[in-house]
């Protein structure tokens, strides 16, 4: 896939760690303002996909991001699922919030729904990424 | 407020017709964008910002990915012929149209008013929401704490998508 103008590019290379770190923020005080992991990750996604699609993307180095890609896909949801686990065993149920409260309105608060948060995040981050190189590869395996 | 939120949806449904009804895909597009970003400005005026955020954001991405396949494809819509299908669906939609408003007429007396909602559960989590999961954000602790196997089975529907777009779009099938 090729990239677009050099004016793209530069205004792309300024924006996406803006976009990054704005995604970070809404991911990390989901708890305490509107956002969350769903939102936060689409955003950090959306940052990823301006910058392939501005600046093109070579095929051969393409294949270590999208391995890299569905690792932490696959790592988001497994640790969701085993903060899940651990609330079953240390406490009574699935997803029991095993850790303490805090106090209200703090950022170390809320026991276990800031690091849901990042797992989800993650997840969702990573799974937009992997949908947008499959279909850039697509289209290049169609050309042959 | 009300009347604002009546002409948005009208433009969304006029937004939605459009989509339908024109021959040029990106044009159709566009008019999809319409509802989408309609739907965020409803979100806002009702209070919801967390589904504001989400939508907007997964709006923008979507029509990014349509426009981009639009681009790289054709811009026409592709000719269907009309022949008797055009009969049969016009009745099922009179049926369909029929069952809908019987179900309507019968729906609507048992509904709350606009802006009354009957809160027996939420008000639980409206009262002690904060004190239990100590979030301050209430979305945050119905999505993530009183409902996270509702999250859970979403963040695996993700999964489970991303699964199958690379197991239909893989490269080892395509080469013979």
């Amino acid at each position: 896939m090729k990239g677009m103008t050099e004016i793209v590019r530069t205004i792309s290379r300024l924006l996406a760690g803006l976009i990054f770190f704005y995604g970070i923020y809404i991911v990390l005080f989901g708890h305490l303002t509107p956002g969350g992991g769903f939102a936060g990750g689409v955003i950090i996604s959306g940052a990823f996909i301006l910058l392939i699609i501005a600046n093109g993307i070579d095929e051969k180095k393409i294949t270590g991001v999208k391995e890299k890609a569905g690792f932490l896909e696959s790592l988001g949801i497994f640790l969701f699922w085993v903060i899940a686990i651990i609330g079953l065993c240390t406490g009574t149920f699935f997803f029991f919030n095993f850790l303490g409260k805090g106090r209200a309105l703090n950022m170390f608060s809320a026991g276990t729904i800031p690091i849901c948060n990042i797992c989800v995040a993650i997840e969702v981050s990573a799974a937009l990424c992997s949908i947008v190189i499959a279909f850039i590869l697509v289209k290049k395996g169609e050309k042959k | 407020m009300i009347v604002i939120l009546v002409l948005l949806m009208i433009l969304m449904i006029a937004g939605a017709v459009v989509a339908i009804q024109s021959k040029d895909l990106l044009s159709a597009i566009i008019s999809m964008g319409i509802v989408g970003f309609g739907l965020t400005l409803v979100f806002l005026i009702l209070q919801a910002p967390d589904l504001a955020i989400v939508q907007i954001v997964v709006e923008t991405l979507t029509l990014i990915i349509l426009i981009a396949a639009i681009l790289k494809t054709t811009m026409k819509e592709s000719k269907a012929k009309k022949s008797a299908v055009v009969i049969y669906s016009g009745i099922a939609t009179v049926i369909l149209l029929i069952i809908f408003l019987f179900v309507l007429a019968d729906t609507f007396r048992w509904l709350p008013d606009f802006g009354c909602p009957d809160l027996r559960m939420s008000e639980y989590y409206i009262e002690e929401g904060l004190k239990v999961t100590g979030a301050a954000n209430l979305v945050a602790s119905v999505i993530l704490d009183f409902r996270a196997y509702d999250t859970l089975g979403e963040a695996t529907v993700l999964f489970t998508a991303v699964m199958g777009i690379w197991a239909v779009l893989r490269g080892e099938g395509r080469k013979k």
